[in-house]
């Protein structure tokens, strides 16, 4: 366990004339959060493409337990146990939970032709792995995604991804779209697998989600590594500042400061 | 599913059409005189909600995975004068003429598919080119081959026993066909992987091709599917009437869409049944061809069918939505 799960080693992305990854270097180990902090246009979507090889890096390396790596298709990362978790859960509405669970690698039960697909233990395995996880509120199976609250989807596919063997589990904006409660839920689900062994990279642009759960926190401004810090070494106000580009958060307060001033 | 329960059965994506069925027939027998005896034995709306369901069921399983296929119109009668031309006009033995009738579906359904997944064209209109350019081309060479718009065809008997017979005087032979493939469609869709996938890949593309789902694949092998489905329909009309002509079809892309919509396929795909289809497609067949058993005008009837159709539409989204906020009660 000396080497990192995933280690990316200045690597640059650029589409065309376009640059938008300059020389990010980050590595993220088991058991470990990571998160990932950008304004919006960062690059922190292009970040999550490359590392789920969707894109190929136009320059550096990147490295799984220490060996060089190279994903052609998204299909090669996840075959390597990299696993991506979007925003509204990258689910489909109108199936079932079990159904949904086991997209792609259905349990069926019978022989030849007349193999099918096995409901009754896809329900039950989907219930039971997302209850593992705390949200015991999910208990039938045939139940439609699309009934579920926000922070029960994103669990939902959390506790897929880790049934599925997830090693690095790649959660983009999970927290965005929800409420506080909801928001809190994705969170423990967060630590749970962490606590189980999973190499986590959570990106989010809210600072107090990824200071709950964080270990190490990297900001990106403009595709380049603004900061890369350990947990406690900068405050909450610092952190900001740096996401909204250093000084232009000082600046604004200031600026608001002057305003009100003339206006007194 | 251990317990019955009249909720469930509303949540199902049939719960719709069944009820426009029971809707339609009751009408017609309270208002209409039917006598509900003569009327559902009748070979008339069977006849012509099998040749229609042939086509409905790869249209709505081209829908559930969010893509149209309208190309049928044409295909109907492409399948027709190809099995008329090859055997009826140059005499060539019934096989090679079923062959190049399929075989055209074959065809088209693979350039519908290609251009489908290769292009970032919407399938309505590719299937809307080839559905124009299929209708050119059968004219044409219909008429450069034969000089005829019409063409005779004599089918030997045991092409006429398995395609184009009428079972007891009246009831077409295609209507076993359909019936099988309801049953084929049903079983492969609910109950093996494949069905999975189609859902899946319906509900959202990009996540069903995340998980390892080869939608490219799927997405060509539907619309050969229906193109190979529409050819086989005419074929068939061409062996039971001994002829066939370039016209026609065209009803069919209104009527299957019809059918399938009625029959709770969501149009963005994603949601739907085999068995929906089977009761949109008979729901559309009575009110088509049950209005001719009333006492009521049959100038109505596209005026039924657009009430109905609109009803229909109202009742699958509401028991959608019914089935989306459902969550069963809390134990205590």
């Amino acid at each position: 366990m000396t080497h990192p799960v995933l280690e990316l080693r200045n690597v640059n992305k650029s589409f065309g004339p376009i640059d938008v990854l300059h020389d990010i270097s980050l590595s993220v180990k088991a058991g470990e959060v990571i998160c990932l902090l950008g304004d919006n246009g960062a690059g922190k979507s292009t970040l999550i493409k490359t590392l789920a090889g969707v894109h190929k890096p136009t320059s550096g390396e990147m490295l799984m337990d220490g060996a060089p790596v190279s994903f052609a298709r998204p299909k090669d990362a996840a075959d390597r146990g990299i696993a991506t978790v979007h925003q509204f859960g990258g689910t489909f509405p109108l199936m079932t939970i079990g159904r949904s669970f086991f997209v792609g690698v259905e349990p069926t039960k019978g022989f030849g032709p007349f193999k099918i697909f096995d409901r009754k233990t896809a329900n039950a395995v989907a219930v039971k792995a997302v209850q593992e996880f705390g949200i015991t509120r999910i208990d039938d199976g045939d139940r439609l995604i699309g009934g579920l609250s926000g922070g029960e989807r994103q669990s939902l596919a959390i506790a897929r991804a880790l049934h599925f063997g997830a090693r690095v589990l790649i959660l983009d904006e999970p927290t965005a779209a929800l409420g506080v409660k909801q928001a809190s839920h994705v969170l423990r689900v967060v630590m749970e697998a962490k606590k189980r062994g999973v190499a986590v990279i959570f990106i989010t642009h809210q600072v107090t989600h990824a200071m709950a759960v964080g270990d190490h926190f990297a900001v990106l401004i403009r595709g380049a590594l603004a900061a890369s810090f350990a947990k406690g070494e900068k405050s909450r106000d610092e952190i900001t500042d740096l996401m909204a580009g250093g000084e232009a958060l000082a600046d604004l307060d200031a600026h608001l400061d002057d305003a009100a001033a003339t206006v007194s | 599913m251990t317990s019955f329960s009249f909720g469930a059965l509303l949540r199902r994506p049939e719960a719709g059409a069944a009820l426009s069925l029971i809707a339609v027939a009751a009408f017609f027998v309270l208002f209409g005189g039917v006598k509900l005896g003569n009327f559902l034995g009748a070979a008339s709306w069977l006849n012509f909600a099998a040749n229609l369901g042939i086509v409905a069921l790869p249209v709505g399983l081209l829908m559930i995975a969010g893509e149209l296929d309208i190309s049928i119109g044409a295909m109907i009668p492409a399948g027709s004068m190809s099995i008329a031309v090859v055997s009826g006009y140059y005499g060539q033995p019934i096989l090679v003429g079923i062959a190049v009738s399929l075989g055209l579906g074959v065809v088209v359904g693979l350039v519908n598919g290609y251009l489908t997944i290769k292009t970032s064209v919407p399938s309505l209109i590719i299937t809307l080119a080839t559905l124009v350019a299929m209708q050119g081309l059968v004219l044409s060479a219909s008429v450069l081959l034969t000089g005829n718009a019409s063409v005779a065809l004599a089918a030997p008997d045991w092409a006429k026993a398995v395609f184009g017979t009428l079972l007891g005087g009246s009831y077409q032979i295609i209507i076993l066909w359909w019936v099988a493939m309801v049953g084929g469609y049903a079983f492969v869709i609910h109950m093996t992987p494949v069905g999975n996938w189609l859902f899946a890949m319906g509900g959202d593309k990009t996540s069903a091709r995340n998980a390892g789902i080869q939608t490219d694949r799927m997405t060509v092998w539907l619309f050969v599917l229906s193109a190979t489905s529409a050819s086989f329909v005419g074929m068939c009309g061409a062996i039971l009437f001994n002829s066939a002509q370039v016209s026609g079809g065209m009803n069919y892309i209104f009527n299957a869409i019809v059918s399938v919509v009625v029959g709770g396929v969501l149009l963005t795909g994603g949601f739907g049944s085999v068995i929906g289809i089977l009761f949109g497609t008979l729901t559309f067949a009575v009110v088509n061809q049950g209005i001719y058993f009333t006492n009521i005008d049959r100038n109505w009837s596209s005026l039924i069918i657009g009430v109905m159709l609109l009803l229909a539409v109202l009742m699958n989204n509401s028991f959608r939505n019914m089935a989306l906020s459902y969550s069963p009660k809390k134990k205590k």
